[in-house]
C-alpha cells in the first residue's frame, strides 16, 4: 500500500509538473493569440490582417458643433444592446466621449489642455496588437484574432475580471447585474449579455463578416472615423497615418494600439 | 480521528456555534449575490476587484507563512517546533481553503468556474495560481494529517511522506510569488508594477502567517492546557520580528522609489492611500492605523522584555496581523485600482452583503481551524499526561 501511494503521489507530481510546463513554454511564446478553427468566411466579409481606426478629433470636434448628436455611439450602443445603467460606478459602455486630459493624462500639460479644451476624443478599446488583456484571460474568453480582433466570448467568461485589471484604457465593462432591463430597445440581431461576464467593442466582427465597416464608423456624418488595414499599404488609415500626426493611448506600455488619433 | 471533533466542552461548541451562525449570514448574503449579481458588492467599473481579493491575497501570505515553522522543524531538525509545525500545516489549510472561496465568491459566473480547468490557458499567471494553491492545500493536508495519524498510533511518520514535506516546504514561497505575479505584470497600474511585490509578499506572509499561528499556540496554552514551549514561543517570536521589518523596509524602498525619482503617476496611488488625493481619503484612516500598528509591533518586538512576555507578545502580533491585514489587502487593491487609468479617482467601500460574505468566508476558515486544531489538542492530550494545577502546567 505505502508503495504504492508513494508511486502514485510521484506520478502525478510529475504528470502536473510536466504538462504546466510544457504548456507553458507553447504559450508564452504564442501569447495567447489563438487560431480560427476552421471556418470559411463568405465570400462578402471584408478581410484584413491589422484592422485599425483613425479618429479625426477635429472632425468629430466640428460634426458635434453641426448637431451630429454623438450617433456614433448611439448607433453602436442601439446595435450591441448595450444596456444605459444610470450608475455611473456600474455603467457599460463600448464607445464614448472623454476629455484629452483622462485619454492621454501622461500628455495633458495646461498648454496642451488648452489646446484641447472642448475636443471630444472617442474612446474604445484599442484592439491591443500586444493585448495584455488577452495574455491574462484564464479562459481564453477574450482572444485575439487573427485579423487583429480582440474578442469576447461571452458564454465561456467566468466574470473573474482580471482582463479588466489589466487593460490600461479602461476599455472594458462588467455587468454588475443583469443588463436586459437597461437596453429600452432590444436588436434581435445581436445577444443581449447576462450579468456576471465582461463585455467591450470588437470592431463589428458581426459586420465585417457581412462586408459592411463598422457602424460607428458607417454613422459619422463628419467622417471623423476612418476604418481599415494597417497591413495594407494602400489602405486609407496606412495613407493617413503616414502623412498626418497622429497618436496612441499610452503607447509607452507597448501594447501597440490599434486606434490612432489625428491630432493636427 | 475525525470523532475527536465531535466532543467537547460547551465553551467549544458554542465557539463552533458562533461560527456557524456567522456563516449562515454569510451564506445567505451570497445566495443574495447569487441571484442579484456582483452589483450588490461596493466593486465598479474603475474598482473592479475589492474586499474579496483583497482578503484573498492577504490569506495567501498567511497560510505560506506556516513553512516559517515547518521548514526549521524538518529541515534543520529543530525540535522546539515539534508541538506546533502541524498546527502551521493546518493553519495554511484552512489559509488556502479561504483563498479559493474568497476567489470562487468574485466571480461574476461561478457555475462556469471549470472553464479555467476545461480551457487550461497557461499564458494567465491565475493558471498557475490555481495550480500552486490546490496543490498547496493538498500537500498540507497530507502532511499535517499523516503525521498527526502516525502521533495518534504511536508511530513515527511513514518514510514516504519526507518527500512530501520536503516538497510543501519549496512549494510554499511559490504560491506567493506566483500570487504577487498576477499583479506586478500588468501595464499601466503604477501601484502594482514594481519588482519588489514578491519580495514584499513573501515579507508579509513570514510575518502575518507565523504571527497568527503564535496568537493561536498562545490562546490554546490559555484555554486547553496547550504547552507549545517557551524556546518555540521565542524562536518563533523573532522569526515575526525579522520578517516584519524586511516587510516594513521593502515598503519604505518603494516610497523611496516612488518619490525620489519625482514620477508622479508612482507617488499618485500612494498619496491617495496615506494623504488623500484630490479630495478623496477614503482609506487614509486604515492606512494610519496600519503604520501605528507596525510601529507598535515592531516596538514590541525588538524589544526583548516585551517579546518575552506573553501579554505584549501576543499584542504585538495581533498588530503585525492587523497591519499587514490592511496593508496587503485593501491598501493594495485600491491602491492599484487608484487613479484609474483616466487619471480620475472612484472612490471604493464595501458594502454591507459584500462584508457579510468576507466575514462568512473567514468564519469557515475559523471553523476549519478550530475543529482540525482540537484533533491535534485530543491527539497531543492523549500521549501525554499534562496538568493545570493553580495555573501552572505540570508534564509527566
Ligand atoms: S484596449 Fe484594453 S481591452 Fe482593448 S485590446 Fe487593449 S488591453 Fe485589451
Ligand atoms: S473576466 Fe472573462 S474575459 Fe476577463 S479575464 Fe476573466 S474570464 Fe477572461
Amino acid at each position: 500500500m505505502a508503495i504504492k501511494r508513494r508511486d502514485f503521489l510521484k506520478l502525478t507530481g510529475l504528470t502536473l509538473l510536466g504538462t504546466a510546463a510544457s504548456a507553458a513554454v507553447g504559450d508564452l511564446l504564442t501569447r495567447g493569440e489563438v487560431k480560427a478553427q476552421e471556418y470559411t468566411s463568405p465570400p462578402e466579409a471584408l478581410k484584413g490582417k491589422r484592422w485599425a481606426m483613425v479618429i479625426d478629433v477635429k472632425k468629430c470636434k466640428e460634426g458635434q458643433k453641426k448637431g451630429c448628436g454623438k450617433k456614433c455611439i448611439e448607433v453602436c450602443h442601439y446595435l450591441h444592446n448595450v444596456p444605459s445603467i444610470p450608475d455611473k460606478k456600474k455603467e457599460i459602455k463600448w464607445i464614448w466621449e472623454d476629455k484629452f486630459e483622462h485619454a492621454f493624462p501622461e500628455q495633458a500639460d495646461e498648454y496642451l489642455k488648452e489646446v484641447f479644451k472642448d475636443v471630444p476624443f472617442l474612446l474604445l478599446c484599442n484592439q491591443c496588437d500586444d493585448p495584455p488583456c488577452v495574455r491574462v484571460c484564464p479562459t481564453q474568453a477574450t482572444f485575439k484574432r487573427e485579423d487583429g480582433i480582440v474578442m469576447m466570448d461571452f458564454h465561456r467568461c467566468i466574470g473573474c475580471r482580471f482582463c479588466m485589471a489589466a487593460c490600461p484604457f479602461g476599455a472594458r465593462s462588467f455587468n454588475w447585474f443583469d443588463p436586459r432591463p437597461y437596453v429600452k430597445k432590444v436588436n434581435p440581431e445581436y445577444p443581449t449579455r447576462m450579468k456576471g461576464v465582461v463585455e467591450k467593442c470588437m470592431f463589428c466582427y458581426e459586420r465585417l463578416a457581412q462586408g459592411k465597416i463598422p457602424a460607428c464608423v458607417e454613422a459619422c456624418p463628419a467622417n471623423a472615423l476612418i476604418f481599415g488595414d494597417l497591413a495594407d499599404e494602400n489602405s486609407e488609415v496606412s495613407k493617413i497615418l503616414k502623412e498626418r500626426i497622429a497618436i496612441r493611448r499610452k503607447a509607452e506600455l507597448g501594447t501597440h494600439p490599434s486606434v490612432f488619433y489625428l491630432i493636427d | 480521528m475525525l470523532e475527536k471533533a465531535l466532543k467537547g466542552s460547551k465553551k467549544y461548541w458554542l465557539w463552533v456555534l458562533f461560527l456557524l451562525s456567522i456563516i449562515f449570514i454569510g451564506f445567505l448574503c451570497y445566495l443574495y449575490q447569487f441571484k442579484v449579481g456582483l452589483g450588490i458588492t461596493g466593486m465598479s467599473r474603475d474598482v473592479s476587484w475589492g474586499f474579496y481579493i483583497a482578503n484573498f491575497t492577504f490569506l495567501v501570505g498567511v497560510a505560506a507563512g506556516a513553512v516559517m515553522i515547518v521548514l526549521p522543524y524538518y529541515w534543520h531538525n529543530y525540535k522546539e517546533y515539534g508541538k506546533i509545525t502541524v498546527l502551521g500545516e493546518f493553519l495554511a489549510v484552512a489559509a488556502v481553503t479561504m483563498c479559493i472561496l474568497f476567489v470562487f465568491v468574485d466571480l461574476g459566473q461561478p457555475m462556469r468556474v471549470f472553464n479555467v480547468v476545461r480551457f487550461p490557458t497557461p499564458n494567465s499567471i491565475m493558471f498557475y495560481d490555481v495550480i500552486v494553491l490546490s496543490g498547496y492545500l493538498l500537500l498540507n493536508l497530507i502532511c499535517g494529517w499523516t503525521v498527526l495519524h502516525s502521533e495518534y498510533k504511536g508511530t513515527k511518520y511513514p518514510s514516504w511522506l519526507k518527500p512530501i514535506i520536503y516538497l510543501a516546504i519549496v512549494w510554499a514561497p511559490s504560491i506567493h510569488i506566483v500570487t504577487a505575479f498576477l499583479y506586478q505584470g500588468l501595464p499601466g497600474r503604477h501601484f502594482w508594477l514594481t519588482a519588489v511585490m514578491a519580495p514584499r509578499f513573501l515579507a508579509s506572509a513570514f510575518s502575518a502567517g507565523p504571527a497568527l499561528v503564535l496568537v493561536a499556540a498562545l490562546l490554546l496554552k490559555k484555554v486547553a492546557n496547550f504547552d507549545p514551549g517557551k524556546k518555540a514561543i521565542d524562536s518563533l517570536a523573532k522569526t515575526v520580528a525579522y520578517a516584519f521589518i524586511i516587510n516594513v523596509l521593502l515598503f519604505i524602498f518603494e516610497l523611496f522609489t516612488a518619490f525620489y525619482s519625482g514620477i508622479h503617476s508612482h507617488q499618485a496611488p500612494i498619496k491617495y492611500l496615506f494623504v488623500g488625493l484630490e479630495g478623496h481619503a477614503e482609506w487614509v484612516p486604515f492606512m494610519w492605523v496600519a503604520t501605528i500598528l507596525a510601529i507598535i509591533g515592531i516596538l514590541l518586538l525588538v524589544i526583548p522584555y516585551t517579546r518575552k512576555n506573553e501579554t505584549t507578545l501576543v499584542l504585538a502580533c495581533i498588530a503585525v496581523f492587523i497591519s499587514c491585514w490592511i496593508d496587503k489587502g485593501i491598501g493594495l487593491i485600491t491602491g492599484g485600482y487608484t487613479p484609474t487609468p483616466f487619471e480620475t479617482i472612484t472612490p471604493y467601500k464595501p458594502t454591507l452583503p459584500e462584508i457579510g460574505i468576507t466575514l462568512g468566508v473567514w468564519a469557515i476558515g475559523f471553523l476549519i481551524m478550530t475543529i482540525l486544531y482540537k484533533i491535534v489538542l485530543e491527539v497531543k492530550s492523549s500521549k501525554e499526561l499534562v496538568v493545570k494545577y493553580e495555573g501552572v502546567l505540570y508534564k509527566k
